[in-house]
Order: C-alpha cells, then structure tokens, then sequence
C-alpha cells in the first residue's frame, strides 16, 4: 500500500473518482504540485479553473476539469474536493 | 324521486374515482421521488464531510477574524432563510416550515431585530406575498430537485449580504439583498419516511467550535497541515463554498421531506377515496334496490287491484 496513492475526487453532487495511484498533479494558487505516496499533510486551494490528472499504476492517465476545487493531503492519502469535476478525455480505466 | 337519488350517487362516485386517480398518479411519483432524493443526500455526503473536516482543520490554524467567522457586537437586521415548496398537496410540509419560520421571526423581532427574509419555492413566496409582508428576495422553480448551481446561487447572494452588514445601506447583487449581521436558515430535515423536522438553525457567522467538535469526533489524529496559499486566504475561499454546501444540503433535505410529505398525505387522500367509494357505491346499491323493490310492489299491488276489481264485476 505504502507506493500506491489514495485518491479521492469528490465533487458536490457525486463521488466522481476513488481509487490507488501512483501519482496525483494539480495547480494551486501558488504553483504546480505533484503529490507522490506519503506527502506531508496539504490544504490547497486549486486554481480556476485548472486541471487535475491522477496517473494510474501502468502509465493510464485520467485527467478531470476542476472549477472551484481545492486539494487536502493527509495520511490517508489525497481528496480532491471541488463544486464540479469532469473527465476532460475519454474515460480510459 | 329514487331514480335522482341513484343518479346523484352516481355522479358523486365519477368524482370521487377522478380525484383518487390525481391522489394515486401523485402518491406513486412521490414514491419515487424520495428513493431519487435520498441517493442525491447520499452522493453529496461525501463532499460535505471532507470540507467539514477541512474547515475544522483550517480553523484551528488561521487567525478567526474572517468575517463570515466573527459574531457582530449589534445586530441591527438578520436575514432568514425559508425553504418551502414550489408544490402544493404535501400534506402540511409548508404549513410546518413556515410556523418554525414564524416562531423564528418573532423571536428575531422580540430581540430587536429587522428581519429580512429570503425564501425558496413558490409556497412560502405565496403565504407572505397574499399577508402583504415584505420577501427581501425569493428563488422558485427548483425545490424538488435542487442542484448545486441553485445553492450557489442563493449563498452567494446571502453571503454578499452578509459581508456588506446592515451598516451599509443599499442592496447588493442581482437578486438586490439587503445588508444583514446574521443569517438563519429554516428547512426540513428528514428524519424517515414517516417523520420530517422542520427546524431552524444558525447559518452565519458560521460555528468554529461544532465544527472542531465534529472534528474530534472522527478520532483521527488533527495532522500539521501545510497551507498553499496560506491559512487565512484558504479559510477565505472555503468558507463561502461550506456555506453553500450547507444550503445545498439543506435543499437536498427539504427536497426528499417534501416528496415523503407529499406521499404521505397522497396516501391518505387515495385511502380515504377508497373508503368513500365503498360507502357511496353500497348507497347507490341499496337505492337501486329499494327503487326496484318499489317498482315491483307497485306493479303488483296495480296488478292485484285489477284482478280484484275484474272479479267483482
């Protein structure tokens, strides 16, 4: 478990996305951030609108529309909570 | 005379039949209506939770002088938010949220209080615009099936009025509100299928210390969080966006009490159809009978007549 990342894209109205990667990026306000397993605990606020990808184990990338979203890091892994998020390509897992 | 009465019945029971057919198509629509809101309550929990937590997490690290944070010293208007339905024939789901509202309101006035009031749904809009009171501002056309969009709409606009106070005068945002120092808001929580609360409950300033007890509850260790931007432009951005969450709840919660209301008192009205029917078609049974009867009695009674009169001559 310990080199696979928690993910959770939460919007509002639904769950979009929960699932184990290996990788999440984001942009917040202050700059691009790339959450690797064990990052320290993170409250970030995203910036709008932008993107969030989360690549999957095996080279599969998703990657969501974000608008008014923001990101929390902490032990159990990474939410990223935002009033809507949607697959900006084709569903690929 | 007895052919009337038959005939009344059975005019009596054609209305009847027609009513329970609206009682029934609405009773099953409502049926349906609360499976579909309480999965929409259930896919927005999961949001609502994180940025609970989040904001508990935030406050106990930012400095509290946020203004959606910070109680004011006077408090000279507050705003009041009803959540009614745009539909009738749901037994006395309005009836009870605008008593609570009222009870409300009174008590607001009683502390020295204006009280603006901001209502959703046509039913609410209705009762207060048929007394004449003033509606500081109202939104329609959404209450069974809220999204997040008609949240947004209506907790920016609060917020707005919020943070503008009633010191400033004038009206702010498109759906022009007036400045408030504090905001309540009054919808119904459902509680099961048979029970649904109305209830009042404080919306801004928002409650730092129920959200540090929620916090506590979930008994997982508060982690240091880092804070991109910092602490307080986050709290900045997040508790608009709680607010709203919180508003968009309580619709989703008022939305499925509504349709259970609306269910409930269908089935009655479609159960006490039932009963009627059985009454009025037992009714208009007996008075066919008795016309019948009648018929035949006279009949013979004419017929034995005849023969006695033919046997005298």
């Amino acid at each position: 478990m310990a080199n696979q990342l928690h993910v959770e894209v939460v919007a509002v109205e639904e769950k979009v996305w929960v699932g184990e990667a290996e990788m999440l990026v984001a942009r917040t306000t202050e700059g691009e951030i790339g959450v690797l397993p064990g990052h320290a605990p993170l409250l970030g606020l995203l910036k709008e609108p932008s993107q969030v990808r989360v690549k999957l184990a095996g080279g599969d990338q998703l990657t969501y529309d974000v608008a008014g979203g923001f990101l929390s890091i902490d032990a159990n892994g990474v939410t990223v909570l935002a009033e809507s998020a949607t697959p900006a390509t084709p569903e690929s897992h | 005379m007895a052919a009337g009465q038959v005939q009344a019945l059975r005019r009596r029971i054609r209305t009847v039949k027609s009513t329970k057919k609206i009682t029934k198509a609405q009773e099953l629509v409502a049926t349906s209506r609360i499976a579909k809101a309480q999965e929409r309550v259930n896919a927005s929990r999961p949001y609502s939770l994180a940025i609970t937590k989040v904001l508990g997490a935030l406050a106990s690290n930012a400095s509290v002088d946020n203004p959606l944070l910070v109680t004011r010293e006077r408090v000279r208007r507050a705003g009041v938010l009803l959540i009614t339905s745009d539909r009738g024939l749901a037994g006395a789901y309005n009836a009870n949220a605008i008593r609570t509202a009222e009870q409300l309101i009174a008590q607001l006035k009683s502390e020295g209080k204006e009280v603006a009031l901001y209502i959703v749904g046509r039913k609410g809009v209705g009762y207060y615009r048929f007394r004449g009171r003033d509606i500081a501002a109202s939104w329609t056309g959404f209450s069974e099936r809220p999204s997040f969009a008609d949240a947004k709409k209506i907790g920016d606009a609060l917020i707005e009025g919020f943070a503008a106070g009633s010191e400033t005068e004038g009206t702010f945002g498109p759906d022009g509100i007036a400045g408030v120092d504090e905001l309540h808001l009054v919808s119904t929580e459902f509680k099961s299928l048979m029970t649904q609360h109305a209830n009042a409950k404080p919306l801004a300033p928002v409650q730092v210390e129920a959200q540090a007890d929620a916090e506590e509850k979930s008994s997982e260790p508060r982690a240091a969080y880092e804070f991109e931007p910092d602490a307080d432009e986050l709290l900045d951005a997040l508790l608009p966006k709680y607010l709203n969450t919180r508003i968009y709840a309580a619709l989703l919660d008022s939305a499925a009490s509504e349709s259970a209301s609306r269910r409930r008192a269908m089935k009655s009205a479609s159960d006490n159809a039932d009963d009627l029917l059985k009454r009025y078609t037992r009714e208009m049974n007996s008075a066919r009978q008795a016309a019948i009867t009648q018929e035949i009695s006279e009949i013979v009674g004419g017929a034995n007549a005849l023969a006695a009169a033919g046997s005298d001559v």
